[in-house]
């Protein structure tokens, strides 16, 4: 009864996380449940679900609590497929309150938190000390929360950039990704509209900061002065709390505030979505095509409600320019379902914008594990966006993986709760992301390609496959630590590194780092393999070693090995060794070092341990051509 | 709202934030009596009674509060203010 009548703030409303479903009555006796759950593996799923409801910032903390509590007891232990983030949180005011909402946070993007939280305002001794506790706690990400009382009072913009950058400075020399939160914007303003003509105003300071911040390339921002602009600044901030005790972010936001930084963590581990599954009637048009026809749904000008849906096609189509994938799951004859793609004047999205178009009258659960299988995606990579409350409801019981946004009912609002849910929160955007959705596309072309050839070598032929390798560049290595970080299953060891160690690698003599790049007859694939040689005594180790499963059954792995193999000798190496590290994805390569001809020395636990004589070893022969571009750097055989 | 009904909410909001389902309110109840009713835990309050009642306390109110009943008495006071 509480619940229901809960949230009545005057004249404004709450924030919520409101693109998740609604919490379920029985929630806190989930909660009290978990701890009798089987296993550590069941309670951290059963975890993970409670923290996918639209939950408040109570319920966040308690959530958070009894995590803690289930640690305590030794319930909740951490697994090896689990990912995890050692983050310092280092600020000049209160963060205390921010902690439950940023684990709860990383919960929701499937990574455990641990976290370092600086001492009160010392921030900058603790990154100066190598002696300090910031130091040995080795972060992989450093959170600076710095509040604007802090940075904009009695300094100018310019000061305030300077101390950051030395901030930024040391935290790279600590091996750690920098976060950056934004500056709120809480101080009154002194001029009005035209503030930035008194430069040294602290309102003008904050936007002067936020506007360079924004400007510099290798950081991550946690943007919660856009939060702020969009919710209102009284949301995020109430000067009664500031005075009493100095907590710049509002407690009834920390969730909030905890999910922006969650999906920034997901972002750095790889666990965006990647891809956005459209129903059709009443998603992507108003009307039913199938009952309708093509002169009777909405779409288009003339209507509010037909401008609407060209509204969301058209966010949808600008995500897919910047690398979201789309695809579409409706029940529909075909058909009817490809009618308005075809010939309809106001669809904004065509036929090839869509990388996998399912209409059947199957349900849609089947649809979206084949829709994964086609594109090679994990079900955890979707996004499935549904007007039908039946239809995502089915989804969220028979696929949790699965990412279900509430759609409201007013499709004007599809755009906003998209953006809202920040599924496809991303870094950077490198080229390939730009092509990616064309990408798929040539794909289907190729298996439609390879369903019409008779034999697997004459379709090999037709593809006309060139494959192009280099040794880490500077251009390439914001797309290579995507790969490190996203690649499951078509990936040896599984190791993750940041884009510092990644770049660390690249300048570092005894490694020999490459990347692959694949162009055939439908287009340029990408950078689609990356291997990591490691002199290690009279071998050469295979340290990392992943591909994209886009371009499977290719005989690129074969290509991959002739090349590696090839510059170890080269490099003086004897043998070429490598491991297999089993998670919950990789069984795919499980066989992979016995079928090109590795010899197994040693299984621990499932863990191979494999080799590979150099002295006689001949490459084998494949159906592409090879434009091998790594000795041009020439510090591959440097040793 | 009647006093019964602000008591049994803010019995829920006590509950939740000191983690204890048995917890009951008296008039002359004081953070001495509650463990865990520190200055966080304070502020959890206070945040989540202006959320949960829709109400705004002032700098003022806060520094001054005495009791449990006298916190009741204020909320009870700014509901009726809104004609609640």
């Amino acid at each position: 009864m509480v619940e229901s009548r809960a949230y009545l703030w005057p004249n404004s409303r709450v924030i919520q996380l409101s693109w998740l479903p609604a919490k379920p009555q029985h929630w806190s006796e989930r909660l009290r449940g978990i701890a009798s759950a089987p296993d550590a593996s069941a309670r951290w799923a059963e975890c993970l679900a409670l923290s996918r409801y639209r939950i408040d910032f109570l319920e966040t903390a308690k959530l958070d609590r009894e995590m803690q509590r289930l640690r305590e007891r030794g319930l909740l232990q951490p697994e090896d497929s689990r990912p995890t983030l050692r983050l310092a949180v280092l600020a000049s005011s209160t963060v205390q309150h921010l902690l439950a909402g940023l684990r709860i946070g990383a919960l929701r993007h499937g990574i455990e938190l641990l976290i370092h939280e600086g001492d009160y305002g010392q921030y900058r001794q603790e990154l100066m000390d190598t002696r300090s506790s910031l130091h040995a706690f080795h972060p992989e990400a450093v959170l600076l929360a710095l509040d604007s009382h802090h940075l904009a009072e009695g300094g100018s913009a310019d000061s305030s950039l300077e101390i950051l950058r030395a901030c930024w400075q040391q935290i790279r020399g600590l091996g750690a990704v920098v976060i950056q939160q934004t500056l709120l914007p809480v101080h009154p303003r002194l001029m009005g509209s035209n503030e930035q003509a008194l430069a040294d105003s602290p309102a003008a300071v904050v936007e002067s900061v936020n506007a360079a911040l924004r400007r510099e390339p290798h950081i991550t921002l946690l943007a919660i002065d856009a939060a702020a602009a969009s919710d209102g600044i009284a949301q995020w901030h109430d000067p009664v709390l500031w005075h009493r005790a100095k907590q710049e972010v509002h407690p009834r936001v920390s969730h909030i505030y905890g999910e922006l930084a969650g999906r920034l963590f997901g972002a750095l581990r790889g666990r965006s979505r990647k891809c956005l599954v459209l129903d059709l009637d009443n998603t992507l048009w108003g009307g039913v095509i199938g009952d309708d026809g093509l002169e009777g749904i909405h779409l288009g000008q003339g209507t509010a409600i037909g401008e609407a849906y060209v509204a969301f096609q058209r966010y949808a189509q600008r995500l897919a320019r910047r690398g979201v994938i789309l695809a579409v799951c409706s029940k529909n004859d075909e058909n009817n379902a490809t009618e308005p793609f075809n010939r309809h004047p106001e669809m904004v999205l065509k036929s090839a914008d869509i990388a996998c178009f399912v209409a059947n009258w199957q349900d849609k659960a089947s649809n979206l594990r084949t829709i994964a299988k086609r594109l090679n995606l994990g079900l955890d990579a979707l996004v499935f966006a549904d007007d039908n409350p039946f239809e995502r409801n089915l989804i969220c019981q028979e696929l949790p993986e699965v990412a279900v946004p509430e759609l409201p009912d007013d499709p004007s609002f599809y755009p906003q709760i998209i953006a809202d849910a920040g599924y496809f929160e991303a870094l950077a955007v490198t080229e390939e992301d730009r092509e990616r959705g064309t990408q798929y596309q040539a794909n289907l072309a190729r298996e439609e390609l390879r369903a019409g050839a008779t034999d697997l070598e004459g379709y090999l032929r037709g593809l006309q496959m060139q494959l192009i390798v280099h040794r880490f560049d500077a251009l390439g290595i914001p797309r290579i630590a995507q790969l490190i970080n996203k690649t499951n299953q078509f990936n040896l060891t599984t190791r993750r590194y940041t884009q510092e160690e990644v770049r660390a690698i690249a300048a570092d003599g005894s490694f020999i780092p490459l990347q692959f790049r694949l162009l055939d007859r439908f287009g340029d694939n990408g950078t689609i393999a990356v291997l990591i040689g490691r002199r290690v005594g009279d071998a050469v180790d295979i340290d990392i070693w992943l591909m994209s499963c886009r371009v499977l059954g290719r005989e690129v792995e074969q290509a991959c090995l002739n090349v590696m193999a090839a510059a170890a000798h080269a490099a003086g190496a004897a043998r070429l060794t490598g491991q297999y590290r089993p998670t919950a994805k990789n069984a795919m390569v499980r066989d992979l070092y016995r079928r090109l001809g590795f010899t197994l020395l040693s299984d621990e636990a499932g863990t191979t341990h494999w080799e590979l004589l150099l002295d006689r070893w001949q490459p084998v022969p494949v159906i592409m051509q090879l434009q091998d571009e790594s000795l041009a750097a020439g510090t591959a055989t440097g040793r | 709202m009647g006093q019964q009904e602000i008591d049994a909410r803010l019995t829920e909001i006590f509950r939740d934030i000191f983690d204890d389902d048995a917890l009951t309110l008296r008039p002359e109840m004081t953070a001495a009596d509650v463990p865990d009713w520190d200055s966080f835990n304070h502020i959890n309050l206070i945040v989540a009674t202006e959320a949960k009642f829709g109400v705004k306390f002032q700098t003022a109110e806060i520094e001054s509060l005495k009791n449990v009943g006298h916190f009741e008495e204020l909320i009870a006071k700014k509901l009726a203010a809104q004609g609640r």
